[in-house]
């Protein structure tokens, strides 16, 4: 089995270092403290957590952004250390993310068709029209036409720019795919779209997704495997259904509970409740 | 008597396509003691209505209603100054996000203080005390501290406590949260919304929630209103509008909730048939 585990973290820490004014003393702000985790292909890996966490500094470190200060990461069992090696294009092509906002994330002075083919042109020797062909389907896979090849970000609703973002990620043929909180800044029915659109895009690219997000609605929704995170610590990693279904630290509890329901029998208690 | 009454409100802007109608003949009315849940997603118009009622539209904008009375007085032909006297005091409102609508070059106790000051008849020394009694309201670690601190030296719950405790500084009866905790994590989420309702018990005051999170108005509300792109589509009292929604967009907005999905697939609002021409 151990040719389908395509992430693996050991211990990983990082620590961020600052100081208080030129000779002031340093401070050492440990963000991760210790996080390990295996994921395997195919499947979804959901990191639930406040602000302030870890779960960004966790992705950074996935997505090759910032090496680890220690502990081990390994992609499809080669162990890749940023800090001491250079990146090979090959691996820059097999983590990929996308972030929260769809409208921080994309140059408003790109057209669609560049935001699409410039990963290709970065990592690739396609040919301009190879590019193009290829940018042109993700955009049909993303559920955009070819009329939007070259319209400004602009011009697009924030649906239509996660799904921009998605076939960003997804030009490079990744693999694993990190996905930031890609829904939160979206409206509850385009939330469902997206979701649905993760889904079908898992299904036919085998992708492995690891979903950063604080709402647990749509963890339970999405997820395969559950990892609670809280300052820098992983306090809860199992199964979907064990972690929803009897949930055995403190703060996953607390967080069970602070989550709004949505359903009858709540607000009928609710109003009992109150009158 | 309504507390505030509005009936058939058009809010129309400039832009420069044209005139773009934002709200289209919606009426509210909240009663004192009473959550009213005002629920949408986006361009729903769900916050330029208060807006209008806080007279705070931009200067592009443009309203027609028949009838906007809070406790009986007019608003639509009140004068500038006399509704300064009513907001602020009567009417408060709390913003979506905590952090921007403080003033970052002020202190908290000066910002609150300012409130105080305007509409108040409090001595400096008695201003100070009240400022300190409502940031303990609001549940402020180290209160006589905070007043003290800027903004920036605050968590985004701690802001947001700040905005609640400057809108009751004057025991309002109505007030409207837009959006009170969209930016903020689900256990401070819990925290203020459990805060919002439990100034709204004792105070009896009215409260207007505008979200789009139908987890929130399960949470907090007495009656629902449902906009879409600027027109009601239902009102009801919370447990039927969950229980049975009679209007297909409330049943497509409740069906795409990922907790209520059956199969794989979350159903979308495209899936419903809309009378006027689906979601975007």
């Amino acid at each position: 089995m151990a040719q389908d585990i395509i992430l693996e973290a050991r211990n990983l820490v990082r620590e961020y270092r600052t100081k208080e004014g030129l000779f002031g003393k340093e401070h050492v702000n440990r963000a991760l403290k210790g996080v390990s985790f295996s994921l395997e292909r195919g499947k979804t890996l959901a990191v639930v957590g406040e602000s302030g966490c870890g779960k960004s500094t966790l992705a950074r470190i996935l997505t090759l952004i910032d090496p680890a200060t220690e502990g081990e990461l390994l992609i499809e069992g080669k162990p890749i250390n940023i800090a001491t090696e250079k990146l090979t294009k090959e691996m820059r092509s097999k983590v990929q993310i996308v972030f929260q906002n769809p409208y921080g994330s994309l140059n408003p002075r790109q057209r669609i068709g560049d935001v699409l083919t410039e990963p290709l042109m970065i990592n690739t020797d396609m040919t301009p029209a190879e590019r193009r062909d290829k940018a042109m389907e993700m955009l049909i896979k993303v559920g955009l036409g070819p009329e939007h090849y070259s319209r400004y970000p602009h011009m697009f609703s924030g649906g239509q720019r996660q799904r921009v973002a998605i076939g960003r990620a997804l030009v490079l043929n990744p693999s694993l795919l990190i996905l930031d909180e890609p829904v939160s800044a979206l409206d509850l029915s385009v939330q469902a779209q997206i979701l649905n659109l993760l889904a079908d895009l898992q299904d036919e690219f085998n992708l492995t997704y690891l979903f950063i997000s604080h709402d647990l609605s749509v963890v339970r929704y999405i997820a395969d495997k559950v990892m609670v995170m809280y300052f820098g610590e992983v306090v809860e990693y199992g199964p979907q259904e064990a972690v929803f279904g009897n949930p055995q630290h403190e703060y996953t509890r607390t967080l069970f509970k602070a989550t709004p329901q949505a359903d009858v029998a709540h607000i009928k208690a609710r109003l009992a409740a109150s009158h | 008597m309504a507390l505030l009454e509005i009936e058939n409100l058009t809010v129309e802007f400039d832009t420069v396509n044209g005139r773009f109608r934002a709200l289209d003949g919606v009426s509210y009315s909240v009663d004192p003691g009473e959550v009213l849940a005002v629920v949408g997603e986006s361009g729903s118009g769900k916050s330029v209505a208060m807006l209008a009622v806080m007279g705070l539209l931009a200067n592009n904008g443009h309203l027609w209603a028949d009838k906007m009375e809070f406790e009986g007085f007019d608003l639509l032909t009140m004068s500038a100054k006399e509704r300064r006297k009513i907001i602020g005091k009567d009417i408060s409102m709390i913003f979506q996000e905590p952090i921007a609508s403080l003033n970052p070059c002020f202190t908290v106790g000066a910002q609150i203080d300012e409130t105080l000051k305007e509409h108040t008849e409090l001595k400096r020394g008695e201003r100070k005390a009240r400022a300190i009694e409502l940031l303990e309201a609001v549940g402020m670690p180290e209160s006589a501290k905070a007043l003290k601190k800027f903004p920036h030296q605050m968590s985004g719950g701690q802001c947001q406590r700040v905005m609640i405790a400057m809108a009751i500084a004057c025991k309002p009866k109505l007030l409207i949260a837009d959006e009170p905790t969209t930016a903020l994590d689900v256990t401070i989420q819990k925290q203020i919304l459990d805060l919002l309702l439990d100034l709204q018990h004792e105070s009896g005051m009215g409260l207007i929630m505008i979200t789009h999170d139908m987890g929130v108005v399960a949470e907090t509300a007495d009656r629902v209103i449902v906009q879409y792109k600027g027109k009601k589509m239902e009102e009801a009292d919370v447990l039927s509008l969950f229980e049975s929604p009679q209007n297909p967009y409330t049943k497509a907005l409740l069906s795409a909730l990922p907790e209520n999905a059956t199969g794989d697939r979350l159903p979308t609002v495209s899936d419903f048939h809309l009378g006027d021409g689906g979601a975007s």
